[in-house]
């Protein structure tokens, strides 16, 4: 008797769960508007990536034109394809003393695999990746890019 | 000339009666057989390309995508596009096939899903043939199908078109036993398995109606065994993509990959047709019984005023989508799994409902 009742809970458990499922999916059915692909050559101009979209790495400047980056180089031993290239400069300061700053931040976006170490390790949070994505350029040399700006410094920490 | 759309039976006669009148009795039937062949092989290019689109459309609306919307409006001539594709494309030989099974597979499964269409009623008089045995004769031409499909697997020399072939097989073999018992069951009610009776029948309401508790779960029955039956949806092991490539079809390459193709739409449409015909009444209108009282009159009236041929269409393309539903919403059976769902449950429940059924009829239980 027991096996009988088994026989057809099983059979109406079964016959619930897949019309479980076929309500999700018909509700997904009826309701284009869930829909996520996005239309892209279309909508280029309003195009919002998310937050966490591994775009490309850069060095953001505030508005004094300085940056955060103090040319530790941790991003650089750290990249796996050698895709960084830190060259630093000795500056001498105001009270005579030698300090190390940076003088180019080459970045070689061919052959970046975009792993996100560089940005992981960065002590001061100097680089991020930023949105965009439409990396296709005509020439190669292109790709290589010199991430901070021309004339820019390293922002001094504020005491606290 | 006489052209109704609401009942083709004196147009064709018309037809009939020209051809036999001008030119001897052979020729007349060789060119109305021409014709009969022409008119289905433009439908089944139509509805081919059509359930192809409806499919991608269906599919991609339940996974949250668009699908095709690059050619032409909303992407209709996708599969235009995709059909010159398949006919320009080299067809691969097989060095170690057996070449002689290797052509012949796809006709027979073009052939024999040709040959179930003959019989379905599209509408009033809109009938390739009808036999006093059609629920017989399409139960028995649909099930030639898998020879093809076991004759693909086998001459193509391959191991997963071989393992796609024979799971085919013994689903076929295990699932045509449901969806005749659960055709059987409507035979009993009906009292004839002439498919144009059967429609006249349902005048009144659909059998699914009138038949109520026993008309359901065979209707149930229908579309899961049939769906197994076509090798679509959960039940689609024998060209389990993730595990045998493509099953019995790897090995073929243009026009002959697109007979495959096109067949199991077309065994999708036919399947359809047939549930939509038993079940749902075919083209016959939607119509309240004297049950409801006077006020239905006016009410049948209206309903007749929609062709035979839009209901038709209509409750079969439902069928289709439900279909589809199935087969974008649920994972593919184990093969275990697949016969224990046949022999432990469908055929058990199947024969308790026929005798339901008989019981129904006997008493005289249903409307």
């Amino acid at each position: 008797m027991n096996a009988i009742i088994d026989y057809f809970k099983e059979l109406f458990k079964g016959i619930k769960t897949l019309l479980t499922g076929m309500k999700v999916t018909g509700y997904y059915f009826v309701h284009p508007k869930e829909i996520i692909t996005q239309q892209y050559p279309e909508n280029r101009k309003k195009l919002k990536m998310f937050d966490r979209f591994k775009g490309e790495v850069t060095m953001p400047h505030d508005e004094n034109n300085q940056h955060k980056c103090t040319a530790c180089s941790i991003c650089e031993i750290n990249c796996p394809n050698g895709s960084i290239e830190v060259i630093s400069k000795q500056v001498e300061k105001a009270d005579g003393k030698m300090k190390k700053e940076l003088d180019t931040y080459i970045y070689k976006l061919s052959m970046c695999t975009f792993c996100g170490l560089c940005i992981k390790v960065c002590p001061q949070d100097a680089i991020v990746f930023s949105q965009g994505f439409e990396h296709a350029v005509f020439n190669k040399e292109k790709l290589i890019k010199t991430l901070n700006q021309p004339g820019s410094s390293l922002k001094e920490k504020v005491k606290e | 000339m006489n052209f109704n759309i609401y009942d083709f039976t004196s147009f064709n006669q018309w037809i009939d009666k020209l051809l036999y009148d001008n030119l001897p009795v052979f020729w007349a039937m060789i060119i109305e057989m021409t014709l009969i062949g022409v008119a289905f092989l433009l439908f089944y290019a139509l509805v081919g390309l059509f359930l192809v689109y409806a499919e991608r459309k269906v599919c991609a609306f339940i996974q949250n995508r668009v699908g095709p919307n690059r050619v032409g409006p909303y992407g209709i001539f996708q599969t235009f596009a995709d059909f010159i594709k398949l006919l320009m494309k080299e067809l691969i030989p097989i060095n170690k096939a057996d070449q002689f099974l290797f052509n012949l597979a796809p006709f027979i499964v073009i052939i024999a899903s040709f040959m179930a269409i003959a019989a379905i009623p599209f509408g009033k008089g809109l009938h390739a043939i009808d036999f006093n045995i059609g629920v017989f004769y399409v139960m028995a031409v649909s099930s030639l199908g898998v020879i093809g499909v076991l004759l693909a697997g086998w001459s193509s020399n391959n191991k997963y078109s071989l393992i796609g072939a024979i799971r085919s097989g013994a689903q076929i073999v295990s699932y045509e036993l449901s969806v005749g018992m659960s055709l059987v069951t409507i035979v009993i009610l009906a009292g004839s398995m002439q498919l144009s009776t059967i429609v006249e029948a349902q005048r009144n309401g659909w059998f699914i109606f009138t038949g109520h508790v026993p008309a359901f779960i065979a209707f149930l029955i229908f579309i899961i065994a049939s769906t197994a039956e076509t090798n679509r949806g959960p039940f689609d092991l024998a060209e389990a993509e993730s595990e045998l490539t493509a099953g019995y079809h790897t090995e073929y390459s243009g026009i002959k990959f697109a007979f495959f193709f096109l067949a199991e739409y077309m065994n999708m449409f036919i399947v359809a047709s047939i549930a939509a015909t038993i079940f749902w009444g075919g083209w016959m209108p939607f119509h309240l019984g004297p049950l409801f009282g006077e006020w239905t009159t006016g009410f049948n009236i209206i309903m007749d005023y929609i062709p035979p041929f839009f209901w038709y269409m209509g409750k079969t393309m439902v069928v289709i989508f439900i279909m589809m539903w199935f087969k974008w919403t649920f994972p593919r059976l184990r093969i275990d799994q697949l016969l224990k769902l046949e022999w432990k449950y469908l055929l058990p429940i199947n024969l308790f409902n026929i005798i339901l059924m008989a019981l129904v009829v006997l008493m005289g239980w249903h409307f």
